[in-house]
């Protein structure tokens, strides 16, 4: 066993990762980060992410509209104190961006320039044409050259979470050219690993966004936070699931059924006039209209197409000079990926998976319930997404908390003090024995049966609307799979260097497991809220019963535990949350 | 219009080494089933999970963004996932792993010198004195953004080091890639790096190695064009040695 020894590993580097590293660096130089990830940090999800992020900047906005947008935009299952912390230190974290080279697009002034979001009040969405997130994420990664405190470990696939007496202490890794197993031996960890959309058939996500992370906290004990609110972005590609980004809304593009009909309009986003109006038709927000695309689905209004029913996202009013300068990525896209000229033609478009809101339970400074163990970014269930994650939310988090989550980390690593490391060496070396029994397996189905048969059985039964038996189902199906599983998964590879074949066995374990999570806690949560919306008896919010939080807490080869936690108010009271009605006419800039 | 989702057959050529058994790769073809929206990468992703898992290549984002991806098709450095399989039936197609890196295994190359160059090149906004974040972003108009969007643009998939005579030649070659990225901070109103840059950009691992062959442009995905900020950078480089840099260079950030 190779044995590293750093103050703190930071696991993942895209833009949450990098965040910490650099902050954990600015916190104290002293400090020995281990940056550990399985691709090399521009390849990080992150980089995939297009419209921008959030932070208010604009006179005619304010800190309190975009506190109400998030809470009301997530059906006020947010943590109100963890709102509040995230929209007071989004704006400092964009303009620090802006110093490290960030490239934002620009009023002719030289000012920064923002666009409309859904479900926003005011315009308040940093953008880099429709790359944000790539941008976003070569400039942190390029930064993070400055900072000789951090470490890079490219290429390490993070299997487990090493834990002594309760704190967490350290990482197990297979450097993945090698196959050779490394542990981290640390005093603080901080999880960045991302989402878990791949747990669905189709998604946006990259092929990377396995919920690592969630997985790696949740067999330690640490719970994992609403996880039945995976949400569902209205406007992908039907055969690949590829994003086109709610900026083109943002920008001005609607949305039409098989008739040419603004359909929004017919699901509490109207009236049309005037346009474009905030919070209102195709600027509502990503669960009411990826709801509405299923009745037009229902109603036979969705224009059919070998890669299955579609809506039109029509840009062509927009000329070509915006779409080309606002939007290019989507363009070469459509064009490549499609076959579609958006100057010309609408895009053919129907929602697939994008964001899980839930993940990690933490608290407002990014910590969980196991001392040492940090949380940031999608992984991470810090409370401010709620039942519905608000576009250009997610981008502001990844820096927000992930600085957040350096600052804290570094604070609690120089109260620990240092120790042999021979227990949890024999933690780590247990735990390769498993991973190599895993590769050495000679029974059992192939990795993609498996991950096929999960996909299709939560898009069935907990998709964009839910029923007790469809969940019922699912909950049955991801057991029969998880037994599967533990029955035997067959490599074809049995090699040690670059076996991807066994990573994607280790990464298909944790996504039943998160799957698990999703189907149980949807199952047991007896009301419609965001992105949660039952056709059965349960068809509206139920504040008596379920304004809480759902916890999953592993019970080993059974399904979790669930639980509940009171949610955080402040000062928002939960009210109806209504979109579309009267309004002033915005101007797009 | 749409595309045509008639199913046909189609070879797929792959080179095939393996550290830990090969002392010589060898060639490896499998028929496999597709439409006329798949990518090679998705044919790839088709022989990995149905008929041979060891089948090894590094991808992620499927959508042209990551840089994971790249490989030689047919002979051309290529992104896999924006390259499609209709576009060689009813030939064959061939990939190999990306030329000039050294083979971890299949398509799997050795990226670590890439990125001990990015780092050479100082890849980060060297400001002229430490701006506090009280006093927000600096001001910076879409025409001086236009001195370097391009350059910013690249997303290190490596096809122009694969496409890059000299870079084969002499390894010791900054490259493409991490000269057009030196040129991007360079060019940068907010960024006074160009002497902390110049030792490398005037030396002979600098711009000075490249023999305006250009077809690391050619192969550039996001149409970066790494060849013309080299050669912009041939030309600062000659303007500083004279002493007349100031000349040229595109600055004058505003605060």
């Amino acid at each position: 066993m190779n044995v590293i020894k750093s103050d703190i590993v930071v696991v993942g580097g895209g833009g949450a990762g990098l965040r910490a590293a650099i902050a954990i660096n600015e916190a104290d130089p002293k400090l020995t980060v281990a940056l550990v990830s399985k691709v090399v940090p521009m390849r990080s999800h992150t980089v995939a992410a297009e419209g921008g992020a959030a932070a208010v900047i604009r006179a005619d906005d304010s800190l309190d509209n975009h506190f109400d947008d998030t809470v009301s935009g997530g059906d006020w299952l947010c943590d109100q104190d963890a709102v509040q912390y995230f929209i007071e230190h989004c704006t400092e974290e964009m303009v620090q961006l802006e110093h490290w080279g960030c490239p934002w697009s620009r009023k002719d002034d030289g000012s920064v320039n923002v666009r409309f979001f859904g479900g926003m009040k005011v315009q308040r969405t940093w953008f880099a044409g429709d790359k944000s997130g790539f941008h976003m994420l070569h400039t942190l990664f390029q930064t993070s050259f400055k900072y000789p405190g951090i470490q890079r470990y490219d290429e390490f696939f993070v299997a487990d979470l090493i834990v002594e007496d309760g704190r967490a202490r350290g990482v197990l890794a297979i450097e993945i050219a090698t196959g050779e197993m490394y542990l981290f031996d640390c005093k603080a960890v901080i999880l960045c690993t991302g989402g878990a959309g791949r747990v669905y058939r189709k998604n946006t996500n990259a092929g990377i966004v396995t919920g690592d992370g969630m997985g790696l906290a949740y067999r330690h004990g640490v719970a994992l936070r609403d996880m039945e609110f995976v949400q569902y972005h209205p406007t992908a590609l039907p055969a690949t699931g590829i994003l086109i980004t709610e900026g083109c809304r943002g920008e001005g593009a609607i949305l039409t059924n098989k008739n040419g009909y603004r359909y929004l309009q017919d699901y509490g986003m109207g009236p049309l006039d005037p346009w474009p109006r905030p919070k209102a038709m195709e600027l509502g927000p990503r669960d009411r209209l990826s709801q509405a695309f299923w009745h037009e689905e229902q109603k036979g209004n969705t224009i059919d197409t070998p890669e299955g029913p579609v809506v039109h996202l029509d840009l062509r009013h927009l000329g070509e000079k915006k779409i080309l300068e606002r939007l290019p990525l989507i363009t070469e896209v459509a064009r490549t990926f499609a076959g579609i000229d958006p100057v010309t033609q609408p895009i053919p478009v129907r929602p697939v998976v994008h964001y899980t809101m839930g993940g990690v339970a933490s608290n407002v400074s990014t910590g969980t319930s196991m001392p040492g163990l940090y949380v940031a970014g999608e992984c991470s269930s810090v409370g401010i997404h709620g039942a519905n994650r608000l576009g250009s939310n997610s981008l502001a988090e990844i820096v927000v908390f992930g600085r957040v989550a350096g600052e804290h980390a570094a604070a609690y690593a120089r109260t620990v003090p240092d120790s042999d490391g021979s227990a949890i060496r024999r933690q780590a070396e247990a735990s390769a024995a498993r991973l190599e029994a895993l590769l050495q397996c000679e029974s059992g189905e192939r990795v993609a049966t498996l991950r096929n048969e999960m996909g299709d059985a939560m898009e069935t039964g907990v998709g964009i609307f839910r029923q007790a038996s469809g969940m019922r189902t699912a909950c049955d199906k991801v057991a029969e799979l998880r037994d599967r599983y533990r029955r035997g998964i067959k490599l074809d590879d049995k090699n040690r260097a670059f076996n991807t074949e066994w990573l994607s066995a280790i990464e298909l374990g944790f996504m039943l497991e998160v799957a698990e999570t999703m189907a149980h806690s949807a199952y047991l949560r007896k009301e419609s809220r965001g992105a949660h919306v039952r056709l059965d008896e349960y068809t509206t919010r139920d504040d008596d019963n379920f304004l809480q939080h759902t916890l999953a807490t592993y019970a080993g080869d059974g399904p979790p535990k669930i639980s509940y936690a009171p949610v955080v108010i402040t000062k928002s009271q939960p009210r109806i949350r209504s979109y579309g009605g009267a309004g002033q006419q915005a101007v797009l800039t | 219009m749409p595309f045509d989702p008639t199913t046909r057959t189609i070879e797929i050529e792959c080179l095939r080494f393996n550290p830990e058994t090969d002392t010589e790769p060898h060639l490896q073809t499998y028929k496999v089933p597709f439409h006329d929206d798949m990518s090679v990468l998705q044919g790839l992703q088709y022989i990995k999970d149905n008929l041979d898992g060891s089948l090894t290549f590094r991808w992620s984002c499927r959508m042209a963004i990551c840089g994971s991806c790249g490989m030689m098709v047919n002979g051309v450095p290529q992104l896999s996932c924006h390259t499609f399989l209709r576009d060689y039936f009813p030939a064959k197609v061939s990939v190999a792993p990306l030329d000039h890196f050294p083979i971890i295994r299949d398509m799997a190359i050795d990226q670590s010198d890439f990125l001990n160059k990015l780092e050479s090149v100082k890849p980060y906004i060297i400001p002229k004195h430490d701006k506090p974040i009280e006093d927000g972003a600096y001001r910076q108009t879409p025409k001086q953004m236009d001195q370097y969007y391009q350059y910013s643009q690249c997303i290190n998939c490596l096809l122009c080091y694969a496409a890059c005579p000299q870079y084969g030649l002499n390894p010791t070659f900054t490259g493409p890639a991490a000269l057009a990225l030196l040129h991007r901070y360079n060019a940068d109103s907010r960024d006074v790096g160009w002497t902390a840059r110049s030792e490398l950009t005037n030396s002979d691992d600098g711009v000075w190695h490249c023999t305006l062959v250009g077809y690391c442009s050619e192969v550039c995905p996001k149409e970066v064009d790494p060849a013309h900020a080299i050669n912009q950078n041939k030309v600062n480089s000659t303007m500083d040695y004279f002493g007349l840099l100031k000349l040229l260079m595109p600055k004058g950030a505003t605060e």
